[in-house]
């Protein structure tokens, strides 16, 4: 186990050291910092100026260097748009899109388990039929589309919600259900399917056999065993979500890191899109080294492999 | 199951709280997309970031939007002593929002500092002209160009506001950023860069400013990145006021009970621009004069206005804003005539027409207009469209044949601000004409109004004969809000909710 741990974290960091270089070096690629700042009506002088000041006129290498060992004490530099630290920057707007995230990844459990089992159980009946018509709807709907409807029902014609906004939890409701949604079909399909194939197993049937009581067996002995897969899956639905809100939080305007990340791109804030792209791919490479580290201590197997 | 869905409703309706726009509170709540990182005006480059400055801080000089007059502001008069050389008398008994004094110390540190380039001010052409500012007195202020600047009074009424000295000093552009503090009729008491700003009126605001005075009591704005969502809100009545919603989505909103919609004007103008002195070597059909003009006679560029720009947008054919001082109207006009283009192109040596690169950044859906009318004429083009900033860094490198733009002159009525910006020999210039680089010269460099007349007309007229650009129209703003708010929009595209107020 120790073993098969430092190789996944070994390989963990690899990935993420890897996305750092890409990031870096593709978005210099992408055009001049300096003259995206320096916006519509400046004068060459103004652009020099402002190459000096952020040193985007010293070679690739070195800008990739000295960036990489200060992120490594945690300083990401400043950000070329708000003029204030990155790290302060994130700080302030990771929480809204760990929450959102958090939230949404909890409701599309709360919606999509209960549902999977009741469809597994009664396989092909009427609720198995409008499980399944859940799920086609929430991977065919274009979830801004969805998003604008719910702004239409709950704050136009019915206005009990805020449409955006991130200053208390109302404004949370209609972008938790949309980016929830997003992530039910995924949960519910997985959690069906494992309940069908651990319900016709040999062990179930022995538990009905003694007598055990149905919904006893349904939660103690199958759900635990169909409910395995659905953990990794969350984990990387949770991966999803984080960057799946930039969307999300455009629409409900909420300051998350996501909308953060969309706008710094548009501007070339270098030093912030790096940054979020770095964390993002941290936070992505930690949960999918769980998910690894999970499964292989429920399944001894994958150890060896 | 039914209780609970019952029970969340209930929980909604109870959480809805009463945050209502309008009157009722005397609360103006406005939203837009932009996302201002810091209120130091000489630090941010947004439009948003005008209309915030003016309600923060004060110039010496005003203009007023509809006689286009300037009138003196922070200062009580002014006068040229010479070509390079104003003096000012400033108004007594100002105070800044944290009590400072407003006095002489505080325009000559301001004016100092911003045009100081080791200061490092984002916009460098509204403060490289001052060589100089001294005080002569508490109340009185001479202050030097480097050369004849016919647009200082523009400056001077426009993006050089006062800062209290003092406070400046103190807390630099950071501070100020963050918790700014003028003279204006509105003061800031919360700002969250990026998301939102809370505005209160300044109760102690000067009378006989030329701003009048302001009326309702607090602005609170919140930046909303969705064009919808701006609009759901606007349709809740939680927002009062939003700004440049499309022509299509404006008029849906069109007779909403409880919405105005007001559409003017802007100094933005759109233009086709053409490589005319092979400055990328590639030598392109473009370098031809014939062909120019025969794109110029293949657009359609009425319908485009009517069908796609809607609103008060005009045709244009002078390479600057009709609005604009010295933007002369008597030039070559190429009305649509596809024929005309055919025999045009023949006549340069392309019969069939010719394939090329057709650069853009905004506005796809114009851009794809213009691409159908050049393919009717047998001009195959092929859009690259791309980000504002790597177009604009392909045009200075010169790289760039044919490219549609769109230029706002950054509200200045002046055509030394768009003409004089893209023929003087820059970096921007893909004409390269000698004569036409002199006359701009001499417009930008003279006092004399007709001087500076006359040379814009010889530069206006030239580029219009040589077909140097295809100017192609105007834009406009669409403005939505509450009908209880009494807003007038202005040509010059700077909401002013100072002069604001309820009907």
């Amino acid at each position: 186990m120790t073993v098969f741990f430092f190789k996944r974290l070994g390989l963990a960091f690899l990935v993420a050291l890897f996305v750092s270089v890409l990031s870096f070096f593709m978005l210099r690629a992408a055009g001049d910092p300096a003259i995206a700042m320096a916006g519509e009506g400046a004068t060459a002088a103004d652009i020099e100026f402002i190459r000096e000041q952020f040193g985007f006129n010293r070679p690739l290498l070195m800008q990739y260097l000295s960036w990489l060992g200060n992120a490594l004490t945690g300083d990401f530099g400043e950000s070329s748009y708000f003029a204030k630290p990155v790290s302060q920057l994130i700080s302030e707007r990771l929480p809204i899109t760990l929450g959102l995230g958090v939230s949404a990844l909890i409701f599309s459990i709360l919606l999509a388990v209960p549902l999977g089992m009741l469809a597994a159980v009664n396989p092909n009946s009427l609720i198995d039929r409008i499980a399944l018509s859940v799920s086609v709807l929430g991977q065919a709907m274009p979830n801004f589309w969805f998003a604008l409807m719910l702004i239409v029902i709950f704050s136009v014609w019915y206005p009990v919600l805020p449409a955006s906004g991130n200053a208390e939890w109302r404004h949370f409701v209609m972008p938790t259900i949309v980016l929830g949604y997003y992530a039910t079909p995924a949960i519910m399909r997985l959690t069906r399917s494992g309940m069908l194939e651990v319900l016709n197993a040999d062990y179930i049937r022995t538990a009905h056999a003694k007598g055990i009581p149905a919904s006893r067996v349904l939660i103690k002995h199958a759900m635990r065993n169909a409910i395995l897969p659905v953990v990794s899956i969350a984990s990387v639905q949770f991966g999803y979500m984080l960057g799946g809100s930039i969307i999300i939080e455009s629409i409900f305007a909420l300051h998350g890191i996501g909308q953060l990340a969309w706008e710094s791109i548009s501007r070339a804030d270098l030093p912030t899109v790096q940054a979020i792209v770095l964390i993002l791919s941290l936070i992505y490479v930690g949960l999918n080294f769980v998910a690894d580290l999970v499964n292989a201590w429920l399944d001894p197997r994958i150890r060896i492999a | 199951m039914k209780k609970a869905i019952i029970c969340i409703y209930v929980a909604l309706a109870l959480g809805a709280g009463a945050a209502h726009a309008g009157p009722e509170d005397d609360t103006l709540r406005i939203a837009w997309d932009g996302e201002l990182p810091t209120l130091d005006r000489y630090f941010n480059v947004l439009r948003e970031g005008i209309l915030v400055s003016r309600l923060i801080w004060d110039a010496l000089l005003y203009k007023d939007p509809a006689t286009l007059e300037f009138k003196p502001l922070l200062a009580e008069s002014y006068r040229f002593v010479d070509s390079t050389t104003m003096e000012f008398e400033l108004r007594q008994g100002i105070t800044f929002h944290n009590g400072e004094p407003f006095d002489a110390d505080d325009v000559v540190y301001t004016l100092e500092f911003v045009s100081n380039p080791e200061n490092r001010v984002l916009t460098q052409r509204n403060v490289s002209w001052i060589k100089s500012v001294e005080k002569l007195d508490d109340y009185r202020v001479r202050l030097e160009m480097k050369q004849p600047t016919p647009t200082a009074l523009e400056f001077l009424s426009g993006p050089l506001l006062i800062y209290p000295n003092e406070y400046y000093a103190e807390v630099g552009p950071k501070g100020m950023g963050t918790h700014p503090v003028g003279t204006g009729p509105y003061r800031v008491v919360e700002f969250k860069p990026g998301e939102s700003i809370r505005f209160e009126i300044n109760k102690q605001y000067f009378d006989g400013s030329p701003k009048g005075k302001p009326s309702i009591s607090t602005i609170e704005q919140r930046t909303i990145p969705d064009r919808n969502t701006q609009i759901t809100e606007l349709f809740s009545g939680t927002v009062d006021w939003i700004w440049k919603v499309p022509a299509d989505q404006a008029s849906r909103i069109v007779g909403r009970p409880g919405i105005s919609v007001v559409n003017e004007q802007t100094l933005r103008i759109a233009y086709l621009s053409f490589d005319s002195s092979n400055r990328t070597g590639n030598a392109s059909p473009v370098n031809n004069p014939l062909v120019r003009k025969a794109i110029g006679h293949a657009i359609d560029r009425s319908a485009i206005v009517s069908k796609l720009v809607g609103g008060v947008s005009e045709v244009v054919h002078s390479a600057c804003h009709p609005q604009q001082f010295g933007c002369e109207q008597d030039v070559a006009q190429y009305e649509y005539d596809p024929e005309k283009a055919k025999q045009l192109l023949a006549e340069a040596g392309y019969p069939d027409g010719f394939e090329i690169d057709f650069h853009a950044y905004r506005n796809r859906p114009y851009a794809e207009a213009i691409m159908g009318y050049l393919q009717a004429v047998g001009i195959r083009t092929s859009l690259v469209y791309l980000k504002y900033a790597a177009l604009r860094d392909k045009v200075y490198a010169g790289e760039i044949d044919f490219n549609f733009m769109t230029w706002g002159s950054y509200s200045f009525n002046d055509v030394s601000a768009i003409t004089s910006h893209f023929f003087k020999g820059t970096q921007d210039d893909y004409a390269r004409d000698s004569q036409l680089i002199a006359d701009l010269e001499l417009g930008d460099g003279s006092v004399d109004s007709e001087e500076r007349k006359n040379a814009y007309s010889r530069a206006l007229k030239s580029i219009a004969d040589n077909a140097y650009w295809v100017p192609l129209f105007t834009y406009n703003v669409n403005y939505a809000f509450n009908d209880k708010l009494d807003f007038t929009a202005t040509a010059d595209e700077i909401p002013r909710f100072y002069s604001a107020g309820w009907k």
